[in-house]
């Protein structure tokens, strides 16, 4: 994306340091409506634009959540300024600003508030999404490998936001299963 | 007469009074659009402040420069001041002092209305000034999301800052969009098509409607985000049936078209200056033009990019997305057609030029981001980073801040009269340009790494020092270069170095008039033939100054332009100005009044504060009209038409269509937020729904026909030359029945505080009752005026102004009532 932009912006700039040529030395063409206007306002543009939605609406889909036996769910609760997460697993089973997920598996975290807005942001696993009140947002993650990862609030909340952080620790499977039955 | 004899005769009627005093009672266009720009330049220097202030905290890992109490005051007021206390009044500012110049007339359409709107910005802003100065000033954000902006989170009185003083200001951009609308639509010199308009009156028409559409939601918002605060109404509080996405949708409804509405008077600018400095006229007037009114209308399609993250399903994701990679193709139209222009004329590298070029340059590359934030996949990651902020910069001072200097030192000639002196201006855009991108490259860059906007501090070991410390250093090289341009244009204004007339060669009717600019623009109207009249005919400001156009007697000794078809621009009607006054000053002090009782919450001085609009209104319109039928008027060159008290449709009668245009989008809203939270928060139905009477729902619909049915047997009436005394009080019998109907909805209301159904309920019933209380005083207006003998079969033009209000309430209550009492009907 970066290379096709960047070359958009070159081609720009060319045509513009181009009129400053000496007066009189450009092809008669160039002076028409048609050019400027139908050829690089109308049908440029929109081809590239086509293209980059078709490129944008496929990864898309691919990180849009599908229900699946393989997904667990986790619960995310923001509050001015930590995380609550509940495993469905077992309902009384909850950690404090840490995220314990498997690694290699697809995680499903249904956020949300109890008091502001706030956003969950793993930027190494994901985008992020909003904590709102009174709704619940599903957002689907999946650790490659084992291993912290950092996570952040990305809604501004007060007093607090600078450290609002928690962190994700993706299990390789026996860990994982020593987590589930309680031990940490 | 001769040119001096006419100068001096038509000075003496339109000057503003000597002395200081002058700016209090002045309600002349090129006054007021100065003391905008003033006013608008003065804030520019306090955001700009807040500015340095940010990147001096952010310079450094753990700065102890301020803490986040502060530090949340001071970006939050950054983005408040630029957008609402900078760019919009600097586009009202600069309009105002252009428009009727190069329109070809001599003043706004409502020269009162203009002075009006300053006062409420000045006062408004000045709320905002105290609260920063006494560190009180709003800190959620520049877009106050609750609940953190709620009354649980954010107890102190900063928010209530924001949403009052911000409504205040906003008043100033409704009344400057009706004036602007019906301004270019309305009052231009003879012979000026639609199709002959300046290519800058076509953008700041679009970008009126865009105002007068745009706000309203806005406006709404705040409103009801007020009503929570103050009164518990739990429009947004979801345990109570409110949702908080209310609040972003209504805030993005107003906050994406703004964007645009700042940006298309910059590209109106660049398509004025352009081809200028490439002497030639713009290439494709019509396809720009026709860009122009698409971004406009796409421009309200696209709020809900703003709202990726909020976890809109994925259809939705996918419209929204489209439509926003969409507006790429009319700015590109636009870019395009500058840059053929330049490939068609011989393009000269002066002054306004250079900053037009900055302008490319920057927007552009703003332009790229911005299509790459509209991929959504690719927004997840970049949202509420410091990417998007360094985008959005990109595009408002890339996309505004250059073309307004380009324009500033374009028009500086026109409005001092002096060239420039020192060349500071070359180093001045040198070092903008330096710094502004220096600054925001970095923060793109340090975005992509993950800073989160709106941190107050971060850690060494975050690894963004050395970045953050790159662009606060670009910071301060931007603030230098602007610094000098302050100092240049000082120095254009104080050191005397005459410029020529027509300094840049251009066409358009602005560099028509007197030099010195004076305060009636044009001592007689030119007939206009093309787009670019001076180059058609370079003498014609001396043309002019001989009387040899339209209205070059100053015969009334009163101020008088033209109105004209607004599709042919052949005149239609003559238009005598009301003089200085300060009504204005005195009207938005007391609304002043109003909005300071809501946020001292001393609500004993509201109603007195509404008495007294009420009456300075009432004051304000009885000032027009005339006792007599003067019968046509003789304007020059064997032309004669009425004056504006003797038409169907005076001026009163277009601002009414395109003020109701704005309360018709507020209204809207406020049925949107309705239909919202029914079907999207959680919390609904309400416990109980309201039960409708019969007898209720007869005196609605008695009330409202009659309050029509009245005033057009009035004005059948007066045309026949009979009087329409029955008539209008039948009408006020319909008017006064609706104040009773929506006095007793709101009686019999639940409380207000229980549910967001019963806040809905209330605030529906509380817009019916001010509509009909309004048009029974119009009403009432209108008998006052027949008995004191303004009214005639000629002099109709106030019953069909009241007609459009009466006909408005009719609608209001056709769907206040249903809205109301249907629900508990169905269920």
């Amino acid at each position: 994306m970066l290379i096709a932009f960047g070359a958009i912006f070159a081609l720009v700039m060319m045509l513009l340091a181009l009129a400053f040529r000496p007066a009189g030395t450009g092809p008669t063409w160039a002076a028409g409506e048609k050019l400027w206007i139908i050829g690089l306002g109308l049908v440029f543009p929109a081809l590239i634009l086509l293209c980059l939605l078709a490129y944008g609406l496929w990864i898309g889909e691919r990180l849009v959540p599908r229900s699946g036996a393989e997904v667990m769910r986790i619960e995310a609760e923001a509050r001015k300024w930590s995380w609550r997460f509940s495993y469905d697993h077992d309902a009384r089973r909850s950690t404090e600003n840490v995220l314990h997920i498997p690694a290699g598996r697809p995680v499903d975290i249904a956020i949300t508030t109890a008091d502001v807005i706030h956003s969950f942001w793993v930027p190494r696993l994901a985008g992020k999404l909003d904590a709102i009140p009174g709704h619940v947002n599903v957002l689907r993650i999946e650790a490659d490998a084992p291993g912290t990862y950092a996570g952040v609030s990305a809604e501004f909340s007060g007093r607090g936001y600078d450290n609002h952080r928690f962190s994700v620790i993706a299990h390789e499977a026996e860990d994982w299963q020593r987590f589930l039955e309680g031990e940490q | 007469m001769n040119a001096l004899a006419r100068h001096r005769r038509l000075t003496a009627i339109w000057s503003s009074e000597p002395g200081w005093k002058g700016w209090l009672s002045t309600v002349n266009h090129s006054d007021v659009g100065r003391m905008f720009i003033v006013t608008a330049a003065f804030y520019f220097l306090v955001g700009g402040l807040l500015a340095m202030l940010i990147r001096a905290q952010l310079a450094t890992p753990h700065s102890a420069f301020a803490g986040p109490e502060i530090y949340s005051q001071i970006f939050t007021m950054h983005g408040t001041i630029m957008m609402f206390l900078f760019a919009i009044p600097m586009i009202e500012g600069l309009a105002i002092y252009l428009l009727p110049k190069m329109l070809g007339a001599r003043d706004l359409a409502y020269p009162r209305l203009t002075a009006y709107g300053y006062w409420c910005y000045f006062f408004g802003g000045a709320m905002l000034l105290i609260s920063l100065v006494f560190g009180i000033a709003p800190d959620g954000g520049w877009f106050m999301y609750p609940p953190l902006t709620g009354r649980i989170h954010s107890p102190g009185i900063n928010t209530d800052f924001w949403l009052i003083g911000i409504t205040f200001v906003e008043i100033s951009a409704i009344c400057a969009a009706v004036e602007f609308t019906v301004s270019i639509l309305k009052y231009r010199a003879p012979g000026m098509t639609l199709g002959k308009m300046p290519v800058f009156a076509w953008y700041m028409l679009v970008v009126s409607l865009m105002i007068l559409t745009g706000f309203p939601p806005l406006i709404l918002g705040s409103i009801l985000l007020e009503l929570e605060r103050a009164f518990g109404m739990p429009f947004f509080q979801v345990e109570l049936g409110g949702d908080s996405l209310l609040w972003q949708h209504l805030f993005w409804l107003f906050g994406h078209p703004e964007v645009y509405i700042i940006f298309l008077p910059a590209a109106g600018m660049v398509s004025t200056i352009l081809p200028v400095m490439a002497s030639t006229t713009l290439l494709g007037y019509r396809w720009v033009v026709a860009a122009a009114v698409a971004l406009a209308i796409l421009s309200f399609g696209l709020w809900v990019h703003h709202m990726f993250t909020t976890g809109i399903p994925h259809m939705g994701l996918a419209f929204f997305s489209a439509a926003s990679t969409l507006v790429a193709v009319p700015t590109a139209i636009q870019v395009f057609a500058w840059i053929g222009t330049m490939w068609k004329g011989t393009p000269r590298l002066r002054l306004p030029m250079l900053h037009i070029l900055g302008f490319f340059v920057t927007f552009v590359i703003g332009g790229l981001t911005g299509v790459m934030v509209a991929v959504v996949p690719f927004d997840w990651q970049v949202h509420d980073t410091a990417f998007a902020t360094a985008h959005l910069h990109y595009v408002l001072f890339g996309g505004f801040v250059f073309p307004v200097l380009a324009g500033i030192y374009y028009w500086l000639p026109l409005v001092t009269g002096n060239r420039r002196f020192f060349r500071l201006g070359e180093v001045a855009f040198a070092l903008i340009f330096t710094g502004f991108h220096v600054t925001f490259l970095a923060m793109h860059w340090v975005g992509l790494m993950g800073q989160r906007r709106r941190i107050s501090t971060y850690a060494p070991e975050d690894g963004w020092t050395v970045i953050n410390l790159i662009s606060s250093i670009g910071g301060f090289v931007l603030a230098f270069g602007l610094a000098v341009v302050l100092i240049e244009v000082v120095l254009n204004l104080v050191v005397r170095h005459p410029a020529p007339r027509n300094p840049w060669n251009s066409g358009t009717l602005e560099w028509a008039i007197p030099r010195p600019s004076a305060a009636y623009n044009f001592a007689s109207l030119p007939r206009v033939s093309s787009r670019e009249p001076l180059w058609d005919e370079p003498g014609l400001p001396a043309r002019l100054a001989r009387g040899e156009g339209y209205l070059g007697e100053a015969a009334s000794g009163r101020r008088e332009t033209l109105m004209v078809d607004s599709a042919t621009g052949e005149p239609e009607q003559l238009v005598i100005y009301p003089a200085n006054t300060r009504l204005p000053i005195a009207l938005a002090a007391v609304t002043g009044l109003f909005f300071v009782s809501l946020l001292v919450k001393v609500y004993l001085i509201t109603p007195i504060a509404i008495a007294a609009v009420a009456a300075l209104g009432w004051r304000w319109a009885w000032q027009l009209g005339s006792k007599q039928d003067l019968g046509d008027r003789l304007i020059g060159h064997g032309v004669a038409v009425p004056t504006i008290a003797e038409v169907s449709r005076p001026p009163g009668w277009w601002g009414s269509m395109f003020l109701l245009v704005a309360n018709a989008t507020l209204f809207g809203s406020l049925l949107f937020g309705y239909a919202f939270l029914w079907t999207i928060a959680p919390g609904w139905p309400p416990p109980a729904f309201i039960a409708p009477s019969l007898p209720t729902l007869l005196a609605a619909a008695g009330g409202a026909v009659l309050a029509v049915a009245g005033l057009a047997i009035a004005g059948r009436s007066n045309q026949n030359g009979g009087t329409p005394v029955p008539g209008l009080w039948m009408a006020v019998a319909g008017a006064l029945g609706l104040v009773a109907v929506f006095s007793m909805m709101l009686w019999a209301a639940p409380p207000a505080t229980g549910h967001a159904y019963n806040a809905t309920i209330l605030v529906l019933g509380a817009y019916g009752l001010v509509h009909a209380a309004l048009t029974s005083l119009m009403l009432i207006f209108l008998l006052a005026r027949h008995r004191a003998g303004y009214m005639s079969q000629r002099r109709r033009g106030e019953l069909a102004i009241v007609t459009v209000w009466s006909v408005y309430l009719f609608g209001v209550t056709g769907l206040v009532v249903p809205a109301v009492y249907l629900p508990g009907l169905v269920t």
